[in-house]
């Protein structure tokens, strides 16, 4: 409680609300704080609680000083709560009604409800960290001091602190690394099992990583870059649709199938549009870790695309080979291309084609089948292998 | 004067039958003329089908490729049904080839007699066959069973008929 200071609970020029909530009592770590029940706001700078009777009690603190928040749910007899854990108080904090306190977290009771949202909207403002892009024209002030990676803590709050310097680490380690990509590849696997960063998070360490690499070159090809890049961003689902998370059967294929969609959209279109099931079942059990995903199961999503008007579908060419492909990605196209790459190399296997293209063979070569089966190609199969050529007949 | 090859015999997937039915239609088609000019080219009537399968018809030495067995099967059915092939035996290894079919044949023999206003004489089969006077026609030096074929083709028509004489066969065209 003693990271509040006393506010005139106006908003300063950059600042905007966010939301407020009737009906908040504040708690100074487990206990009731002396103040009365009062309204609390959410701004893109600040959490600021006034008193609903006397408007003159007002207190803030700044977004920044929050470390992470957690839900409490309610029980019988009280009240659904957030729980936020502070970075100690930062010295040139203006005062407030608490002089010192023995805990670093507060919590928010909600006794009009309302938690869900507020706690929605607390996170997203974290995740935006708006209060940096836009500073306000009156410095607020940033419990991040020098003096705070020193401070001794024990229980979650020292837990809490050795992940913010190991992910510091982490970020000292990617710089180091450059000296050698291999390494680099070890130390990023490490974060990846040790810090679960948030995703976005996660797609803007693996662009500066790619575009770090870009700036080094010279040794490294543009296809590796690609392909690490891919890498990191293949990394972690925050949040997998589990059989835990969303009971068995069709809901639950239901929103895997809405996952899918949106985690394969990227690589679909790296890719050409179009990638083998067994390509698609490797990436996203890679990607979701340790909530492994059975075949059955992913076939079931990925069968759900059509009725849920997802762009993604399942194919299944004649051969039995089952793909998922971008739904903007036509037949038509994909023959055209197929027939424009063999006319201008005179004939192609299937092989080559799929060097050609960056496509698995298996795939290279049902395109290549489909274009023979609507009469653009014909074969020769000889001792050299099967070759596709322009149907000149 | 050498035989001039279609464009198809160097182009490779033409000795892979083709699986695609429009595709393949084609193909037989491409096979079946390039098989009846050669035949006609080198006065072919007779074919064995183990070696035709080596000689150059179906057997491209330069682009090494070779219409398999099968295929060449189905090149000679294909000829069969459009009536310019008969099987010689049941195992279907020999067979006749006929690049003009008898009436056609039977066409080009009437057509030769009526310009030499031979209407209503007699002549042998060997006459027309190797005589001097259709030396340079098309028709000389084809076989006998073909010539014989032919002539019964015209006979059904009515324009000649076969008779039978003490050292051979004869017709009179009419």
């Amino acid at each position: 409680m003693d990271r509040f200071s006393w506010s005139n609970g106006l908003l300063e020029i950059n600042e905007t609300l966010v939301i407020q909530q009737r009906g908040v009592r504040l708690y100074d770590g487990d206990d009731k704080a002396k103040l009365d029940v009062g309204v609390a706001l959410l701004s893109t700078h600040r959490l600021i609680w006034r008193d609903v009777k006397n408007h003159e009690c007002c207190i803030a603190m700044p977004l920044s000083q929050i470390v992470f928040f957690e839900e409490q749910a309610a029980g019988i007899g009280k009240s659904a709560k957030i729980v936020i854990h502070l970075h100690p108080v930062p010295a040139n904090k203006e005062p407030g009604p608490y002089q010192h306190s023995k805990v670093s977290y507060i919590k928010l009771s909600f006794k009009e409800h309302g938690q869900i949202e507020f706690y929605r909207r607390l996170t997203e403002e974290m995740n935006q960290k708006r209060w940096e892009s836009t500073p306000v024209s009156q410095p607020i002030h940033t419990g991040t001091g020098s003096q705070a990676g020193k401070t001794r803590a024990v229980g979650i709050v020292g837990i809490e602190r050795k992940i913010e310097e190991r992910r510091k680490e982490t970020d000292k380690n990617i710089s180091e690394a450059f000296e050698d990509l291999s390494k680099l590849m070890v130390k990023v696997k490490n974060a990846v099992v040790f810090i679960h960063f948030p995703a976005k998070e996660m797609v803007e360490l693996s662009r500066s990583i790619a575009n770090k690499i870009k700036d080094k070159q010279g040794d490294i090809t543009e296809d590796e870059t690609i392909r690490f890049k891919s890498y990191l961003l293949s990394m972690g689902i925050a949040n997998p649709v589990t059989r835990e998370t969303h009971g068995s059967g069709t809901h639950y294929h239901m929103q895997l199938a809405k996952q899918l969609g949106d985690m394969l959209q990227a690589p679909l279109e790296e890719r050409g549009g179009m990638m083998a099931l067994t390509e698609v079942y490797c990436l996203v059990n890679r990607a979701r870790g340790m909530e492994l995903l059975s075949p059955e199961d992913l076939v079931n999503a990925c069968k759900m695309f059509e009725s849920l008007k997802l762009p993604l579908r399942l194919r299944v060419f004649d051969s039995g080979v089952m793909v998922v492909q971008l739904q903007s990605h036509s037949e038509e196209e994909m023959i055209a291309s197929a027939l424009d790459n063999v006319s201008e190399k005179g004939s192609l296997t299937a092989e080559e084609f799929a060097k050609l293209l960056g496509l698995s063979v298996l795939l290279s070569k049902e395109r290549l089948l489909l274009a023979e089966k609507m009469g653009h190609l014909c074969r020769d199969d000889s001792v050299e292998g099967l070759r596709f050529y322009p149907n000149l007949f | 004067m050498s035989f001039e090859w279609p464009w198809q015999y160097n182009f490779p997937p033409f000795f892979t039958l083709q699986p695609n039915v429009d595709t393949r239609q084609k193909q037989l088609a491409a096979w079946c003329s390039l098989a009846l000019s050669y035949c006609r080219h080198h006065k072919l009537y007779t074919l064995d089908v183990m070696e035709a399968q080596e000689s150059p018809v179906f057997n491209n030495k330069k682009i090494e490729r070779k219409l398999s067995m099968e295929a060449i099967q189905v090149v000679f059915e294909e000829l069969r049904k459009k009536g310019n092939l008969e099987w010689l035996d049941k195992n279907k290894s020999r067979c006749l080839v006929m690049w003009r079919r008898p009436e056609e044949w039977g066409k080009l023999i009437y057509q030769w007699v009526s310009k030499n206003g031979m209407v209503n004489s007699v002549f042998t089969l060997y006459e027309l066959s190797n005589g001097d006077d259709t030396e340079g026609e098309e028709f000389h030096g084809l076989e006998d069973w073909m010539l014989l074929r032919s002539l019964q083709a015209l006979q059904t028509e009515g324009k000649a008929e076969i008779i039978t004489m003490d050292d051979g066969k004869g017709v009179k065209f009419f």
